[in-house]
């Protein structure tokens, strides 16, 4: 059962990891405006319509 | 089929809006006036028409009447612009055209318009633009100018360069609630092998799992709930006990009773309790947050005036910002504009637009050497004006700005409950204490203790009013009533008194209905239209809708007179269109104001443009009148008194001509007398009156215009609501106070196992989650069921 120290930490480490994914996002701004990117995805690229 | 077509045919192509009169076709496009035509072409030549690829009709018409080489002034500059290096600048702008996926679109290809735009990006549900620059190679007026081109002016006033950020407050928040669910969420792992009992087979793991508990504990006490903490000592350092006091207490006997067991190895602590309880005090606080974009309770009279002005020093033009303005500056206001700050009539002829500030609908004429308050609009030629008061200090700048409107601190239901609830977990508290002490067992009077504070925790209360409020903020919200914050919630369930402004709050501005004294043949009616065509005055454009005439003569000798109306030789017949200023000779008209009519020196009649009632405004009056003292106070004449009087009851107090100095009087002196006020007003002419009252409420009939500081922004069209919107807010109150009668009943259960010292961690754990359950649940069921019985959803 001294296997599960190892794991504990292993789990930790990772809800760390995930926890300063979000602080980066969050700080990064790519929370502050959500509604904007979805429809800027559902414009056409005009310059790549050119190169196909 | 057919018929389909031919409505859109004469749909401009560019907004949309019906093409009445002018046709103007390019390229098999038609547009209804050169301005939208004008877009158009600037789009075509750039190669952008995918802009109307992605909406049908995405413009907007174009109103070219403003100036802006006050964006010249480095001044000013600096003041405006986010951020500027060597070669590039950059600059957010609040643009109220913004509706739709072309917008977005269009506002982010500028760089396709010019070179020197290399970066531009829109937030949404903001309506802003940040756009980066070269400033070398564009100027900031140039830049402005274009987007006018292109038929999104930004909206530019003082106020929204000095605005808070509210976004930094919010992020921290949404940190907190990050950190403590993260936190949570590891305590409730390692609390799980203690809940089923595996402790037992491996003891050794019991303590590891403790110490990390304790560990998890700490940032959520230290960092998460710093501001309980903050709160509660200013609290009591101000002798007094508002919410925040037991949660901060009970949040550290919490962790100090944790630490204790984990430390001296005796049980496993309430780490879970604490930082689940953390964790949903703070998503209370975060959904009572509620953000409008770009709606603004707080305006005051900087949004309303521009933020420049053009002043004339030694004969020259030269803008300057507003609140630069000193006593004795020059100014030279244009048609259109507004007056920044009390002046004399120096020079020019003025016809000012008071109805904003005094709630009267006619332009007063001023003779040289008057005085002009701020906040008139010219409507006429250009006037030259001497400054004699500082904008913030101006007659009316000064009503708004008057400080002590309300008490400052207001008690709401919360806080007065929390007083008493407070006193009574400490008696119980106390006295199991002093029983268990009382009976030699310390480890066990302690431990009653604790768990009284614990159990006891008011965070129901915490969480039932921020989840009951918003949920009805959200249903008014879409019902077109936008309320301020969840507090003012409270304030509106009180009121038992209302309190009318007339001018575009009982009336609506939009949708006058025009007649005519007269009789009007057909064939003056095409002289007349000819006429008006060539006027874009709103009531030209009003009078010409109504006739619906789409033929015309060729004019000659045109000339539009500013402010008085319109002149000009149609089939060799002087026509006059306007006010009796203009016309050659004096008229017996059985209305002085209105659009007179003269063809050929002969008198035809004159329009007449009424205001109009808002719809329902019979039924909502007859409906208030059972519940409220109602009141009015108009700006205006008395000339709709009797109109008024007919959807009044005999009993309402009906005033005209009240000064918006008046109006504040009126509305303190029947707070004195014990009543609840709430003020529904539109103009500046309010304001004061709105600020004083205990719930003002701004209508408005489109929801970006101007409204000034209030507690509320009603949409013209939802007023009918009113009594309803009042109603859910009383049952709001109602479901608060049930919620806390349930609540109390899981304290009681939870009452009689802290008080024996009986109360184990995991009882404590369930409980506390079961009871916010419940809660959360019933507050959001039952605002839905009495939403729709007030026919709210």
């Amino acid at each position: 059962m001294n296997i599960l120290y190892f794991l504990v930490g292993c789990s930790i480490l990772m809800a760390l990891i995930f926890l300063g994914a979000f602080v980066w996002s969050l700080k990064n701004g790519q929370h502050d405006d959500v509604v904007t990117p979805g429809i800027r995805v559902l414009f056409e690229d005009e310059d790549s319509k050119v190169d196909s | 089929m057919e018929q389909q077509k031919i409505i859109e045919a004469s749909l401009c192509y560019h907004c949309g809006e019906e093409i009445a009169t002018l046709d103007l076709v390019i390229d098999d496009k038609h547009f209804c006036c050169a301005g939208c035509k004008g877009v158009y072409q600037i789009l075509a030549n750039n190669n952008m028409c995918a802009y109307y690829a992605y909406n049908d009709t995405p413009g907007k018409r174009l109103n070219l009447n403003t100036h802006f080489e006050y964006l010249d002034e480095p001044s000013l500059l600096k003041q405006l612009l986010n951020y500027q290096d060597e070669t590039s600048s950059m600059v957010t702008f609040y643009i109220p055209a913004i509706h739709c996926s072309s917008c977005i679109w269009l506002l982010e290809h500028l760089y396709k318009i010019d070179a020197a735009i290399f970066n531009s990006r829109i937030d949404f549900l903001k309506k802003e633009v940040s756009i980066s620059f070269k400033h070398q190679e564009i100027s900031l007026r140039k830049l402005v100018e274009t987007l006018v081109q292109i038929g999104y002016e930004p909206a530019i006033n003082l106020q929204d360069f000095v605005k808070e950020n509210s976004n930094t407050v919010n992020k921290s928040l949404i940190l907190k609630i990050a950190v403590s669910g993260f936190c949570m969420g590891n305590v409730m792992l390692f609390s799980f092998p203690e809940y089923f009992g595996l402790s037992n087979l491996e003891p050794q793991f019991k303590a590891l799992f403790g110490w990390l508990n304790l560990a998890f504990s700490i940032p959520v006490v230290l960092f998460c709930a710093k501001d309980y903490f903050l709160s509660a000592y200013a609290s009591l350092k101000h002798k007094h006990v508002n919410l925040d006091t037991p949660l901060a207490l009970i949040i550290a006997v919490l962790f100090l009773r944790t630490a204790y067991s984990v430390i001296f190895n005796d049980g496993v602590g309430f780490a879970d309790t604490l930082t689940g309880l953390v964790f949903l005090l703070l998503m209370g606080k975060w959904v009572k947050q509620r953000t409008y974009h770009h709606i603004s309770f707080d305006r005051d009279y900087r949004s309303y005036f521009p933020i420049a002005i053009t002043t004339l020093q030694g004969g020259k033009e030269k803008p300057k910002a507003i609140n630069e303005l000193a006593i004795g500056d020059r100014l030279w206001i244009r048609n259109g504009e507004l007056v920044p700050a009390d002046s004399i009539l120096m020079k020019g002829d003025a016809w000012l637009d008071m109805s904003f500030v005094t709630g009267e609908t006619e332009p007063k004429h001023k003779v040289l050497g008057e005085i002009i308050y701020a906040g008139g609009k010219q409507m006429g030629e250009g006037i030259e004006i001497e400054v004699v008061k500082n904008a913030s200090q101006s007659y009316l700048t000064s009503l708004w700005n008057k400080e002590n409107y309300k008490a400052k601190f207001k008690q709401n239901f919360n806080d007065s409950v929390a007083k008493v609830f407070s006193i009574v977990v400490f008696v119980i508290a106390f006295s199991a204490m002093v029983y268990w002490f009382y009976y030699g067992n310390s480890a066990k009077a302690w431990a009653a203790f604790t768990a009284v504070i614990i159990v006891a925790c008011p965070c129901v209360l915490a969480l039932s009013t921020p989840f009951t409020l918003s949920a009805i903020l959200a249903v008014f919200d879409k019902k077109g009533f936008y309320v301020k914050n969840t507090d003012a919630v409270e304030d509106l369930a009180s009121c038992n008194s209302i309190v009318f402004d007339k001018t575009g709050t009982l009336t609506t501005a939009e949708n006058a209905i025009i007649s005519f004294t007269g009789n009007l043949t057909d064939e003056d009616k095409k002289i007349v239209v000819s006429l008006l065509n060539h006027s874009s005055h709103p009531l030209s454009r009003q009078v010409l809708k109504h006739l619906s005439c789409n033929q015309f003569y060729p004019i000659t000798q045109y000339k539009e007179v500013l402010g008085k109306g319109i002149r000009g030789i149609v089939n060799q017949q002087m026509v006059y269109a306007g006010n009796q200023s203009l016309l050659p000779f004096a008229i017996k008209a059985p209305e002085k104001s209105g659009v007179h009519i003269v063809i050929n020196e002969q008198y035809k009649g004159t329009f007449i443009v009424a205001q109009q009632w808002r719809p329902n405004l019979a039924k909502l009056i007859t409906k208030l009148t059972t519940q409220f003292k109602l009141k009015v106070l108009s700006g205006d004449t008395n000339k709709d008194e009797q109109a008024l009087q007919t959807f009044f009851s005999p009993l309402a107090d009906i005033s005209f001509e009240q000064s918006p100095q008046e109006k504040l009087t009126a509305i303190t002196q029947q707070q004195q007398n014990g009543e609840k006020v709430m003020m529904l007003g539109d103009g500046l002419n309010d304001a004061g009156a709105l600020k004083q009252s205990d719930f003002g409420i701004a209508i408005t009939d489109n929801v970006n215009n101007f409204t000034p500081g209030c507690d509320a922004i009603l949409k013209g069209s939802s007023l009918s609501l009113l009594p309803n919107f009042h109603q859910l807010s009383k049952d709001g109150l109602k479901i608060i106070k049930i919620s806390f009668a349930i609540a109390i009943t899981y304290n009681c259960v939870g009452l009689y196992y802290a008080v024996q010292g009986t109360l184990y961690p995991l009882v404590a754990a369930v409980l506390m989650p079961i009871s916010t359950i419940t809660i959360i649940s019933f507050t959001t069921i039952a605002t839905r069921f009495f939403a729709s019985k007030n026919k709210l959803l």
